[in-house]
């Protein structure tokens, strides 16, 4: 039982673990471990008491019952623990299961955190591992694309600088049929309010743009959004591993933002950039804090709920659920701002999952997992059956998830599991319930 | 017998004792040492505040969303420690000793009492114990350093329990209870029950981030 019994191919993996010998594999590992980490992995491997009550916590291992190789207890011991006992010597096959184990079955979701007496955190050991393997060259194929465009472009998905600004005056044209005098500002300097995207909303959801837009314009902010590299606030870097450049991201975002001199900046509705922007890659370039104050988009809309700037002309039909994007609730405690808001925006109000706020269960796609792309997409929609359980006990049609993460790996959880929900960001449902303008 | 008696309750006392405590410094103050040059990314969000937050909502049974879903687990770990560490503190005949060596006395629990918290002790050990051979999620993350501190634990009650009954020869007992109980005082600093030592920290630690930055519960 375990993750050998698993493997898929992937071609990332496979040429990674090619290029292996047992010495490279030893030398990185170590120094890794003796140079990147300190007390934080050392006491959490040493005081684990091994337990196993984190065998409740994670949505993989309840979605396997009985397989304790999915627990997150189960999961360290399968990697990190046997790097420590072996210190490091272990063969390139090993690195091949590691690695599969690290990218694709954990979502660095934190849910584990409040199962432990101790106060481990399983998603920093697991960030470690994957770290590990970020050096050894050994990542899954797809989220290595994403985070080798991160490299070349600042921006997850290939965007050319051109294509981006070309984007918004596209999206600012179609606006202006549905609301005259709408602009989307570009490099307005001084702003109030810096719009930051993921690069998946040039590239394929561009609706949130427009939608974003036309809220911003029926609000009367004052915003701007860049022109150059440094828009995109997303980082699958964070997740391969490459740290470096998880650094290098959130020094160009928030000096973008710092050139445009903002007041503050505005995320749109993401739930790892919020991570990285909020917790990890500012730390990684030495900022205890954001320099510049950073919201994301629940916050924000909440801000112009109770400042009375959304005006609704119809409220949309529910009752719907609330999904809670693990980076937002575990990761800033917006749970309870998201359901004022939902309240406020929503007919006959929320149903919650059993598993709701904090101690929600993750969609299973974060972390990087779902950006491991199609090799691992049965794993990762059969490690959500737990999710998908919970959601159809509420017996609503309508799944409301802040999240772009969280939309691509519920819409997988929705068809696989036939539980014919919708889902919607905050701000589709604020766009079609807010009053426009008669044109 | 006498001379035994008087070398385990004597020198290596002082020993167990030392270890114990030198070896728990030594270990934190390294530990410390390390998060220092090491994790300062980490302890820089490190507050009072919210690491008692989090100390006292864990130690409060049921209330942590951890505890509520293992209950029997939950029961067991609290009523342990609870006894793990109330017994021999409080024992009479620990006091005894206590009186001899230092002249300090305090308040003691009646034998009766001590003689069921040590049985409590010895069951939760068992459970423990079965847990590690019968729950799969257990028994799969289950090494020998894990057997090692649940018998480094289990053995000084067990003896206790058994030369307090004179149920074998007591005085062999009494001897190998006292060996017992200073096999555990200098494995804590290094075994798995060095989380007896460090839990308070990583706990704390936990509590910081989720409080300090996170605005959520970690419990």
């Amino acid at each position: 039982m375990g993750i050998a019994d698993r493997l898929i191919e992937d071609v990332g993996l496979r040429r990674g673990v090619s290029r292996l010998t047992p010495e490279k594999i030893e030398k990185i590992v170590n120094a890794v471990i003796t140079g990147e980490t300190g007390a934080r992995l050392k006491a959490y491997a040493e005081t684990c008491v091994r337990c196993g009550l984190c065998a409740e916590a994670c949505h993989f291992s309840l979605s396997h019952p009985g397989d304790p190789s999915y627990t997150p207890a189960g999961k360290v011991h399968q990697t990190m623990s046997v790097l420590l006992n072996k210190k490091g010597k272990v063969d390139p096959d090993f690195i091949y299961g590691m690695a599969q184990l690290a990218y694709t079955e954990c979502n660095l979701c934190r849910r584990c955190v409040h199962y432990c007496p101790i106060g481990i955190d399983t998603g920093y050991i697991i960030s470690t591992v994957r770290r590990i393997c970020h050096k050894l060259g050994v990542t899954p194929q797809y989220i290595q694309d994403t985070a080798h465009s991160h490299s070349a472009t600042f921006n997850q998905m290939w965007v050319k600088d051109d294509e981006w600004t070309d984007t918004l005056m596209w999206q600012e044209d179609e606006a202006r049929e549905e609301f005259p005098g709408l602009r989307i500002p570009i490099d307005k300097e001084g702003a109030d309010i810096y719009y930051s995207v993921i690069a998946p909303e040039p590239k394929f959801r561009t609706q949130l743009i427009y939608q974003a837009a036309a809220i911003m314009h029926m609000a009367g902010a004052d915003w701007t959004m860049p022109s150059e590299p440094g828009w995109d606030n997303s980082d699958m870097c964070m997740f391969t591993g490459d740290f470096e450049m998880m650094g290098r991201l959130k020094r160009k975002h928030f000096e973008s933002a710092q050139k445009l001199k903002v007041k503050r900046i505005v995320m749109g509705e993401c739930g790892h950039a919020f991570r990285s922007i909020y917790d990890m890659g500012n730390r990684a370039v030495g900022w205890k804090m954001p320099p510049v104050p950073v919201i994301h988009s629940i916050a924000y809309f909440w801000e112009l709920m109770t400042e009375g700037k959304i005006k609704l002309s119809k409220k949309y039909p529910g009752p719907v659920t609330v999904h809670d994007p693990c980076n937002v609730v575990r990761g800033q405690g917006l749970h309870e701002k998201l359901r004022e808001l939902v309240n406020f925006l929503v007919e006959g109000g929320i149903v919650e999952t059993a598993s709701n706020r904090e101690h929600n269960l993750c969609c299973t796609a974060g972390g990087g997992v779902i950006n491991c792309g199609p090799p691992f997409k049965n794993v990762r929609v059969a490690g959500s059956k737990i999710k998908a359980d919970e959601l159809r006990a509420t017996g609503v049609k309508t799944i409301v998830a802040p999240c772009h993460n969280c939309h691509g790996g519920l819409e997988d959880t929705v068809h696989s599991y036939k539980l014919g929900m919708e889902i919607k960001f905050l701000g589709d449902i604020i766009y079609e319930c807010m009053e426009k303008p008669e044109v | 017998m006498n001379a035994a008696y008087q070398f385990v309750t004597g020198p290596l006392a002082w020993a167990a004792w030392g270890i114990f405590l030198l070896g728990s410094g030594y270990r934190l103050i390294s530990m410390y040492q390390l998060a220092k040059t090491k994790d300062a990314t980490s302890i820089a969000f490190m507050s009072w505040h919210f690491s008692l937050r989090s100390i006292v909502n864990w130690l409060i049974p049921f209330n942590a969303l951890g505890w509520r879903k293992s209950p029997v687990m939950t029961v067991a770990t609290f009523v342990f420690h609870a006894c793990l560490f109330l017994t021999p503190i409080f024992l009479v005949a620990h006091m005894l000793l206590w009186n001899q060596a230092f002249g300090v006395s305090f308040a003691t629990i009646p034998d009766n009492a001590a003689d069921i918290m040590t049985l409590v002790v010895i069951a939760a050990c068992l459970y423990f114990a079965g847990r590690r051979l019968v729950q799969p999620e257990v028994r799969y993350i289950t090494s020998g350093k894990d057997w090692l501190a649940l018998v480094i634990v289990l053995a000084p009650f067990l003896t206790g329990f058994l030369a307090y009954h004179q149920a074998i020869s007591y005085n062999a007992m009494i001897i190998l209870h006292v060996v017992a109980g200073e096999i555990m005082l200098a494995a804590i600093p290094f075994t798995r029950l060095s989380h007896m030592v460090f839990a308070a920290f990583t706990r704390a630690y936990m509590g910081s981030e989720f409080g300090g930055v996170r605005h959520a519960r970690d419990w």
